[in-house]
């Protein structure tokens, strides 16, 4: 069974990360887009945390014996990798309007004459 | 497909019969992703609808001729360097109104969904001064015709329940793109619009900064070319990200009403 201490810290801290992504979100620093994933990621971590016998459970079906909270660090890091992999797509995608945007304004350029550069 | 909405006393009132319509300067934004098919005749009902009305169609990245064929038909084209979503193609439209000091601008699918001779039902109201923004509604009494899939029905009920339950007010049709704005909606859109599903969270903060808006019954047709861009789990994604940003939206405090605004 998982140790009670671990259960609560790992509880809070989850929920705290939600708690942060939603102020975020508040404050306009954060689009609703990108925090899905991370809602999710906390959401996720919180209830496994804080549900006990479920976590002892899903250790016992992967095959987990000795410490059900390596449940724990497993979920965290496949979330963890896939709002990486989602940022690399965001970045991607950013990169390449990067390059659009930069083509668009040399040709408005050459559109204007040279001294529009100047 | 379905023709267009048969004419009766109600649905069409040419802008002729809108008095005060002529002295304002006014402005139709047309959002087209890929509707080279569609366009032409939807600037050519917006030109019998209203010879007056300045027609700006917003070509959000799309790959056919849209951008060539709404030039050629005399209309203005803002051409974005790469697709934004409908929520920014729209916003670029009302800056574009906003910085051009227009009085009243209405927006109009470029699909040919919405019906431009039922303008006149939308812009009344606002000419009257009753609503700062007007909105076509699918399911308000008395509309008919096309009222979208079941599931995005569905949903779309959904919607307008969580919403009038927020602003107070009954909405029915929080996804309608059909619109009639006066330069206080404009205002508001111009400065802040929301991203890639964006009328429902339009809708609450139009409330939250204290502007009028009232639904009006119209019909919408059947898509005639081109496809549309919701699937069904693209639906789900957006129920939740809009009710997400309605809710954490609800948490704001910088909603103060605009100084301008009436
Ligand atoms: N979907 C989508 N539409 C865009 C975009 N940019 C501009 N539009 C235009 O916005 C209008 C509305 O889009 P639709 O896909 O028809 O959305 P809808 O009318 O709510 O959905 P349907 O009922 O299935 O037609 C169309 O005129 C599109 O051409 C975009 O990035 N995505
Ligand atoms: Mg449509």
């Amino acid at each position: 069974m998982t140790p009670l201490a671990v259960s609560i810290a790992g509880a809070i801290a989850s929920f705290t990360l939600v708690l942060v992504v939603l102020e975020l979100i508040r404050s306009h620093r954060l689009r609703e887009r990108y925090a899905l994933l991370w809602l999710a990621t906390g959401l996720t971590l919180t209830g496994l945390s804080a549900w006990r016998e479920g976590l002892n459970t899903i250790a016992g079906w992967v095959g987990v014996r000795g410490y059900p909270p390596a449940v724990l660090f497993a979920v965290g890091i496949l979330f963890i990798l896939a709002v990486l992999l989602h940022y690399s797509t965001v970045i991607s995608r950013l990169s390449d309007q990067n390059v659009m945007l930069a083509q668009r304004l040399a040709l408005l350029e050459e559109r204007l004459g040279d001294d529009a550069t100047a | 497909m379905r023709g267009p909405v048969p004419d009766t006393a109600v649905t069409t009132s040419p802008a002729g019969a809108l008095r005060g319509l002529s002295d304002l300067r006014r402005v139709a934004i047309v959002p087209a992703l890929n509707e080279a098919g569609a366009l032409p005749a939807v600037i050519d009902e917006l030109r019998a609808f209203d010879p007056g009305l300045d027609v700006v169609v917003v070509d959000d990245g799309s790959v056919d001729r849209t951008a060539a064929v709404a030039r050629s038909m005399g209309a203005r084209v803002l051409r974005l360097p790469f697709n934004l979503g409908i929520g920014g193609a729209v916003q670029t439209g009302f800056r574009f109104a906003f910085e051009n000091d227009y009085d009243l601008a209405v927006r109009v699918d470029g699909d040919g969904q919405h019906d431009p001779s039922q303008l006149g039902l939308l812009i009344a109201p606002v000419l009257a001064g009753e609503a700062d923004i007007v909105v076509g509604s699918r399911f308000a009494a008395d509309a008919d015709g096309y009222r979208s899939s079941r599931t995005r029905r569905i949903g779309i009920r959904l919607l307008a329940r969580v919403v009038s339950g927020i602003v107070g007010q009954r909405v029915t049709d929080t996804t309608s793109g059909f619109q009639a704005l006066n330069k206080h909606g404009i205002a508001l859109f111009a400065r802040d619009y929301p991203h890639d599903y964006p009328e429902v969270e339009a809708t609450v903060m139009v409330f939250r900064h204290r502007l009028r808006l009232i639904e009006v019954p119209v019909s919408m047709r059947e898509r005639g070319s081109g496809r549309s861009s919701i699937t069904s789990l693209r639906s789900v994604y957006y129920m939740v990200k809009v009710l997400l940003a309605i809710f954490v939206g609800l948490f704001r405090r910088n909603v103060v009403p605009q100084e301008d605004a009436r």
